[in-house]
C-alpha cells in the first residue's frame, strides 16, 4: 500500500515537473521570429523518416553511427518494459504481462531487451573511453570545457546505472523462480546471470528485496533520465523528430531573404514612389538581423535545443581547423545557453546582456566562410550557418561594424559595381584580350 | 545583348560573366575558355557587357543586404527587360544567387553553371573531344566548389566532364559533401582570414599534394585564385596545374 503510494506521486511529482520545464522550454522557443515552415508536408515527413527515424546522416561515419544505432532501438524496445513497470506500478502486480498468459512471447520480448542492453552497456563504456580515454578531437576541444562535458559523461553514467538496475531486477526473479520451481522465465542473459550472481542466496525474502531494489531503481533513473533530459543535451532525443521535419528545405547556398529591406530598395528604385509619402510601418521596425535570441526564428531556436553537442559540424569547420576562434557548435550552445538564461530569468528581455557581445564574439562570426559544411554534416539538420549570418547582418547593418577591408569591397559594388575598383565600362575588355 | 535586342534576336542563352570573370586575369582566361566552347558549339549566346553588374553575392554573405537588394534589384530589372529566360554562369556565387536568390525578388530563370551546360553540350553531341592525348597519363582531382556542391548539389557534371577526358580523375579524401571550402567564401575572398594557425587554402592544398594530382580542375574563380596561390605556397607550381573545368575541356576540343 505504501509502497503504491509512493509510486503514484513519484510518477505525479516526475511527469508535473517535466511538463512544467518543457512548456517553458516551448515557450522559450516562441520567443523567435516568424518562419514558415509547414509547407511541402510529404518531403518534411520523408525528411523526418530519413534523418531522424533512420538516422541516415549518422551512418557518414559508421563506428559511432552502430554504436548509436544500439542505444536508439534499445531505447525504444525498453519503452515495453517500462509500460509493465508501469502497470505493475499502479496496480500492484508482479510482471503483469508474463501472468496474463503471454508466455513465449513475453520471454521474447524480454529477451530482446536483454540482449539489446548488454549491447548498450558495452556501447556506453565504448562512449565513456572515446570521450575520456581516446580522447577523440572533437569531445576534448575547448568549447565543451565546464558543464558540457559533464553532462555528457553524466548520460552515460545514467545509463550504465539503469542497465544494472535492469539485469538487478530480472536476475533476482530469475534466481527466485528457479530456487522455487526448478524452472526461471528463461530470459536470454538473466537466466545464466542471475543463478550467476544471486543463485548462492537461498532465501526468497532477499531475492525479493534484490529485485524490488531493481524495479524500483530502475524507475527511479527513468524519472531522473526524464526531468534531466529538458537541462541536458540529451533533449535531442526528443526534439530531433520535430527538428527534421521543420528543416530547410531549399538549396543550401540560399540566403533568407530580409523582406522589410527589399520592399525599402523597391521604393528607392521606383521612379514614381512619392519620397514624401508617410511610411505605412504601424509599429516599430524590427531589428535587422539578430543581436539576441529573440531576433532570430523558432526554428533556429529549436536548433539549439536539438543539438547534442556531437561536434561533428566543428570537426568539418574549414575556420576551426586552421585555428581560427569560429566553432560551430559553441554557436548552437551560446544561443540555447542564452536563451534558457532568459527563461530562467522570466523571460526578462532587458538583462543588459545579448548572445552578441556576451556569448558571441564578431571574430567568431567573421572567421565563417558560409560554406555549408556544418550543415551537411549535422546530424539532426541543424543549420548554425544562419545565425552566424543573421549576427553578421546586425553588426553590419545596425551597429556598421565591418571589417575594414569589407568595407572597400562594399563601396565598390555601390560604386562601380563590382567588388573591385574597376569601371563598368572595362567588363568586356577580355574580349579583346588573347 | 544589347546589340542583338537591336537587331530583333533573342539568344539561346546569356553568359553571365561575372566580375572575376570580367576583371581578373586569370578569372578572364576562364571566360575566354568559355566562350570559345559556345562559339565553337554555335550557342547563340549574349553577354551583357557593361550593363551586368555584381550579383550582389559578396555583400549578402557580408551582412549587407541593402547593397544585396540594390544589386539584385537592378540586375532583375535589365535581365527582365532583355526577357532573359536561360542564363549560364561562369562563377558558382553567380550562380546560386541569380538561381536561387533571385525568383523571390522577381527574377526567374533557368541558370546553369557552366560545367552544366558544357556536360549538355557533350550529351548532345554538339561538342566532342579529340583525343589527341594531351591529359594522358594525367591524375586530375575537382576541387568541390561550396556553392556548386553543398549549396546546389552539383557534383556530377563537372566530373562526368573530367571523365571524358583521356587522364584519370583521382578524389581528394575530402570530397563532394565533404569538400573543404577554398576559404574564399562568405565574403572572405575580400578580406584577410581572422587569426588562426593556418590558411583554408594551405590545408586544402595539402590534401591536393595528397592525391598526388598533376592537375586541380576548378569550376570557381575564387576557388582557382586560392588554389593557384596555395600550390605557389608549396613551390609546386612546376608539377600541379591549376585549371578550370572550361579550360580543360577547351584544351581537349582544341579550341
Amino acid at each position: 500500500m505504501v509502497a503504491h503510494l509512493v509510486f503514484v506521486v513519484l510518477v505525479l511529482v516526475s511527469m508535473t515537473l517535466f511538463l512544467w520545464k518543457m512548456s517553458s522550454i516551448v515557450k522559450q522557443i516562441k520567443l523567435g521570429r516568424p518562419t514558415n515552415r509547414t509547407d511541402r508536408v510529404g518531403e518534411r515527413i520523408k525528411t523526418m523518416l530519413l534523418v531522424a527515424f533512420g538516422q541516415k546522416k549518422m551512418f557518414n561515419r559508421p563506428i559511432p553511427a552502430i554504436l548509436h544505432f544500439i542505444f536508439y532501438v534499445a531505447f525504444i524496445i525498453t519503452q515495453i518494459e517500462l509500460i509493465e513497470v508501469f502497470i505493475d506500478g499502479f496496480t500492484g502486480s508482479h510482471r503483469f504481462f508474463y501472468h496474463a498468459g503471454l508466455g513465449a512471447f513475453y520471454t521474447f520480448v524480454i529477451s530482446s531487451i536483454e540482449v539489446l542492453s548488454v549491447l548498450t552497456f558495452i556501447a556506453t563504456l565504448i562512449f565513456f573511453s572515446r570521450r575520456n580515454l581516446i580522447k577523440i578531437p572533437r569531445f576534448t576541444s575547448s568549447d565543451l570545457n565546464g558543464w558540457a562535458r559533464n553532462d555528457a559523461n553524466l548520460i552515460l553514467l545514467f545509463e550504465l546505472l539503469l542497465i544494472i538496475f535492469i539485469f538487478m531486477m530480472n536476475g533476482a526473479d530469475e534466481a527466485d523462480k528457479i530456487w522455487r520451481s526448478n524452472v526461471g522465465y528463461g530470459f536470454a542473459v538473466s537466466q545464466y546471470l542471475g543463478p550467476l550472481v544471486f543463485g548462492q542466496i537461498n532465501n526468497v525474502d532477499l531475492l525479493h528485496i534484490i529485485s524490488s531494489i531493481g524495479w524500483w531503481g530502475h524507475l527511479l533513473m527513468v524519472f531522473v533520465f526524464l526531468n534531466y533530459l529538458p537541462y541536458s543535451k540529451h533533449l535531442h532525443i526528443l526534439f530531433a523528430f520535430p527538428n527534421t521535419y521543420f528543416s530547410n528545405l531549399n538549396a543550401k547556398g540560399k540566403f533568407n531573404n530580409m523582406e522589410s529591406v527589399e520592399a525599402e530598395v523597391k521604393l528607392m528604385l521606383d521612379p514614381s514612389a512619392d519620397p514624401y509619402a508617410a511610411s505605412p510601418a504601424t509599429e516599430a521596425p524590427q531589428r535587422f538581423g539578430a543581436k539576441d535570441v529573440q531576433d532570430l526564428s523558432w526554428k533556429q531556436l529549436l536548433d539549439a535545443y536539438s543539438c547534442t553537442e556531437c561536434g561533428r559540424c566543428t570537426s568539418v569547420c574549414p575556420a576551426n581547423q586552421t585555428g581560427k576562434l569560429l566553432s560551430p557548435r559553441k554557436i548552437m550552445m551560446d544561443t540555447r545557453d542564452r536563451l534558457s538564461e532568459i527563461g530562467a530569468k522570466n523571460f526578462d528581455l532587458n538583462d543588459g546582456k545579448s548572445l552578441l557581445g556576451d556569448y558571441i564574439t564578431p571574430e567568431e562570426l567573421w572567421a565563417c566562410t558560409s560554406c555549408n559544411a556544418c550543415v551537411q554534416e549535422c546530424p539532426v539538420n541543424i543549420d548554425p550557418l544562419s545565425i552566424i549570418v543573421d549576427l553578421r547582418r546586425y553588426l553590419v547593418m545596425e551597429e556598421s561594424k565591418v571589417p575594414t577591408e569589407l568595407t572597400g569591397m562594399l563601396t565598390n559594388i555601390e560604386n562601380n559595381g563590382a567588388p573591385w575598383q574597376f569601371s563598368p565600362a572595362d567588363r568586356m575588355k577580355w574580349t579583346e584580350e588573347n | 545583348m544589347a546589340e542583338m535586342m537591336a537587331a530583333g534576336e533573342t539568344p539561346d542563352v546569356l553568359f553571365w560573366v561575372g566580375c572575376a570573370g570580367s576583371f581578373d586575369d586569370r578569372a578572364k582566361k576562364i571566360t575566354k575558355a568559355i566562350a570559345k566552347i559556345l562559339t565553337h558549339c554555335k550557342v547563340k549566346f549574349a553577354v551583357l557587357g557593361t550593363e551586368e553588374s555584381c550579383s550582389g553575392d559578396p555583400a549578402r554573405r557580408a551582412g549587407n543586404e541593402f547593397t544585396f537588394q540594390m544589386q539584385a534589384q537592378m540586375n532583375i530589372q535589365v535581365l527582365n527587360g532583355y526577357e532573359i529566360k536561360r542564363i549560364v554562369t561562369g562563377c558558382p556565387h553567380c550562380f546560386n544567387t541569380l538561381k536561387n536568390e533571385y525568383p523571390e525578388l522577381g527574377g526567374s530563370y533557368e541558370v546553369l553553371h557552366h560545367t552544366q551546360l558544357i556536360q549538355d553540350l557533350i550529351n548532345t553531341g554538339k561538342l566532342s573531344l579529340i583525343d589527341g592525348g594531351t591529359f594522358k597519363g594525367k591524375k586530375i582531382t575537382f576541387h568541390d566548389p561550396c556553392y556548386l556542391g553543398r549549396a546546389n548539389d552539383v557534383y556530377k557534371a563537372p566530373r562526368d566532364l573530367i571523365e571524358s577526358l583521356d587522364g584519370e580523375l583521382v578524389e581528394m579524401k575530402r570530397c563532394k559533401t565533404n569538400g573543404l571550402c577554398c576559404g574564399a567564401g562568405g565574403a572572405q575572398m575580400f578580406k584577410e582570414a581572422e587569426k588562426g594557425n593556418k590558411e583554408i587554402n594551405i590545408e586544402r592544398t595539402e590534401d591536393v599534394l595528397e592525391s598526388e594530382a598533376n592537375i586541380v580542375a576548378t569550376g570557381c574563380p575564387f576557388c582557382n585564385t586560392m588554389m593557384t596561390d596555395g600550390v605557389k605556397n608549396f613551390n609546386k607550381e612546376a608539377d600541379i596545374q591549376v585549371l578550370d573545368v572550361a579550360e580543360l575541356i577547351a584544351q581537349a576540343a582544341d579550341l
